[in-house]
């Protein structure tokens, strides 16, 4: 729709809009079979229990980049690998500090000390 | 003999100390990813193509290069030992390569698929070497107009022979193409779908779009699946094949080379499909089908030849049409554009140290794959034992990491996340994340050589008749559109009349769960 108010242009003098005019009726048409069509096709899986642990994750990967700014990645970074291992991978406390600390830590040493990338950072 | 010359040097590129690096770097890479199931070539690729900014033109693709084809090696071990595909394309080497295993010739399994797929690389480069100059020297004189139709036929290839469900996978395709339209218009200079947001206002990157899609979406996509153990294999003994074992395997792997080969060139073709034909080839051609699926050798020897081969070959429109094969070969489309050189005709003559260079660190990368395949399989096997809780959040954070480092802005993090959103929700929907990259990077190129074509024409559509290749490609794509459509049809009615609406039902069931098999990423 936001096509059409950029101008179609004729064939002539192809304006800005004229192309993702074409496209957004391809869509449309497209998604229309879909539904229509699509039915028995029955590809696709099921959301199951185990859904939410990537919804979880999808949250903690937004909270990471809404602190990334704010404290700089360690912190979050830590944050969400202790989540991820622990709570959406089970596994236990320990190797779970462990682990994250050591990634962290190596995190760090390669995008800070090695390759000297902007990356915001807290120490 | 000029392109002799050429080749040379490209040697010379090649075994510069830090490309000779790179290159092992990359096939390493390659062989860890294959051997872990989850993450594919085209996501590590994406996950990577940050830190390829740093390094020369030549040392990235390089690399990446060995991603790929270092993939197809890895993934045959986990195949075998495991009934585990590490890669797509190893899908049927599950079939005889675990029977194999299971009569305790795993080893022999292995290495027939080491050498099989060495030679199968190895010919499809030779191929490369010859062919691609021809088809590169073909393509210079292609205007807009060509570009366009070789554009859309690309695309559409890739939607409908790929796998999946084709309505979706055009669906993905029409998206992608209206998803690199964000921006400003380069003809007019209006701004389109920005909402006046000046993040938009330059278009939507390619790198975060890869990233979220492959990379990430991929991430939160196993994290569901995760509860599955994996239980790490004892020892592998035995890996050198016998003269036996080779001697009967060597006609499946000369068939594979060439059929992996012409199918690696092909737009929607590539790695998995070459497998999976070859594997069919094998079967119908053997005296005694009834031994596949019980241990043949052949169907080791001859599908992993021909992904190897087609992982090789997939390079060929890349870098001489400029149009990327598969999805893996957007991104390497992308990593290119990163370093400001546009792939296309021109490339073999303006930047002949990076063809070469490409071309010939394969012989390089293949070489050391066989090395590190054939004695180190052990080293590679217990690499399993690392924990998937413990490998997702590294990946995760480097992405992230990686994600912000490109611009040094929060905001392309932030489109990571929301197209690894995006990616996760198409998977569970069914919907191939490859279309929709794929046609994303190809959108501008298809938009602007449209429009430049139909100012050529005077705005006359019947122009691209005119015009000999134009006119052939569109006339090839019309055909690929249609043709499904005629025997959708056809099957219907063939099968209303006899066994009524269930049978057509259950077939496409059927269908669609093989096809989730083949599912590449």
């Amino acid at each position: 729709m936001t096509a059409l108010g950029l101008g179609l242009g004729t064939l002539n003098q192809p304006g800005a809009g004229l192309w993702p005019l074409a496209i957004s009726v391809a869509v449309i048409v497209l998604s229309l079979a879909q539904v229509f069509i699509g039915r028995r096709g029955g590809d696709g899986e099921k959301f199951s229990r185990y859904s939410w642990l990537s919804l979880v994750g999808l949250a903690t990967l937004l909270g990471l980049v809404a602190l990334l700014p704010v404290i700089g990645f360690e912190i979050p970074a830590l944050v969400l690998s202790l989540v991820w291992m622990k709570f959406l991978g089970g596994e236990s406390w320990r190797s779970a500090v462990l682990y994250s600390v050591l990634v962290v830590g190596v995190l760090y040493g390669v995008f800070v000390g090695a390759l000297g990338t902007n990356v915001p950072h807290l120490f | 003999m000029e392109s002799l010359q050429n080749v040379a040097a490209g040697f010379a590129v090649v075994l510069e100390p830090t490309n000779l690096l790179y290159c092992l770097v990359g096939v390493v890479i390659g062989m860890l990813i294959g051997v872990l199931p989850g993450l594919g070539p085209a996501a590590t690729i994406a996950i990577l193509l940050p830190l390829t900014y740093g390094v020369e033109p030549v040392t990235a693709i390089i690399m990446l290069a060995g991603i790929f084809y270092g993939a197809q090696y890895g993934g045959t071990i986990t195949s075998v030992l495991l009934r585990l595909p590490g890669e797509a394309s190893s899908v049927v080497t599950v079939l005889d390569g675990h029977a194999l295993a299971r009569k305790g010739k795993a080893g022999t399994a292995l290495g027939v698929a080491a050498v099989g797929s060495f030679i199968g690389g190895t010919v499809a480069i030779v191929g490369l070497t010859f062919l691609a100059p021809v088809v590169a020297g073909f393509a210079l004189d292609f205007g807009p107009p060509e570009y366009a139709a070789l554009a859309l036929l690309g695309i559409l290839l890739v939607s409908t022979i790929a796998s999946g469900a084709k309505v979706k996978a055009l669906i993905a395709a029409a998206i992608g193409l209206l998803l690199a339209t964000v921006g400003r218009d380069a003809f007019t200079g209006a701004e389109r779908f920005t909402f006046d947001s000046l993040s938009l206002a330059d278009g939507i990157d390619f790198v975060p779009v890869a990233m979220g899609l492959f990379g990430l979406g991929e991430i939160l996509y196993n994290l569901e699946e995760r509860h599955r153990a994996v239980h790490a294999p004892g020892k592998v003994a035995n890996v050198w094949p016998s003269r036996k074992d080779l001697k009967e395997s060597s006609g499946a792997v000369a068939r594979g080379s060439v059929l992996g080969f012409f199918l690696g060139i092909l737009p929607g073709g590539g790695a998995t499909i070459a497998s999976m034909a070859a594997y069919a080839a094998e079967k119908k051609r053997a005296k005694d089908p009834s031994r596949f699926g019980k241990g043949a050798i052949e169907g080791v020897a001859g599908p992993e030849t021909a992904n190897n081969a087609a992982a090789t070959s997939s390079f060929i429109p890349l870098l001489t049409l400029g149009i990327p094969a598969n999805a893996t070969m957007a991104l390497m489309f992308g990593a290119l554009l990163i370093q400001g050189i546009t792939p296309g005709p021109q490339l073999v003559s303006e930047h002949p140290e990076l063809f070469w260079g490409v071309v010939n660190s394969m012989y390089i990368g293949n070489v050391l794959l066989l090395i590190m395949s054939i004695p180190l399989v052990g080293v590679f096997v217990r690499i399993l034992r690392v924990r998937a809780a413990i490998l997702a959040p590294v990946t995760a954070l480097i992405t992230m990491i990686g994600a912000y480092t490109i611009n040094n802005s929060v905001f392309d993090v932030l489109l990571v996340v929301v197209f690894g959103a995006v990616g996760y929700l198409m998977k569970k929907f069914g919907f191939e994340p490859g279309p929709l990259v794929l046609a994303f990077v190809l959108g501008s190129l298809l938009e602007s050589s449209l429009r430049r074509s139909l100012l050529m024409f005077d705005g006359s559509a019947a122009g691209f008749f005119t015009r000999p290749i134009s006119a052939t490609l569109l006339v090839v794509f019309v055909v690929v559109a249609v043709l499904p459509l005629i025997r959708a049809v056809r099957e219907r009615r063939a099968a209303a009349v006899p066994a009524g609406a269930r049978a057509a039902g259950g077939s496409s069931d059927g269908a669609s769960a093989k096809n989730r098999e083949e599912e590449s990423v």
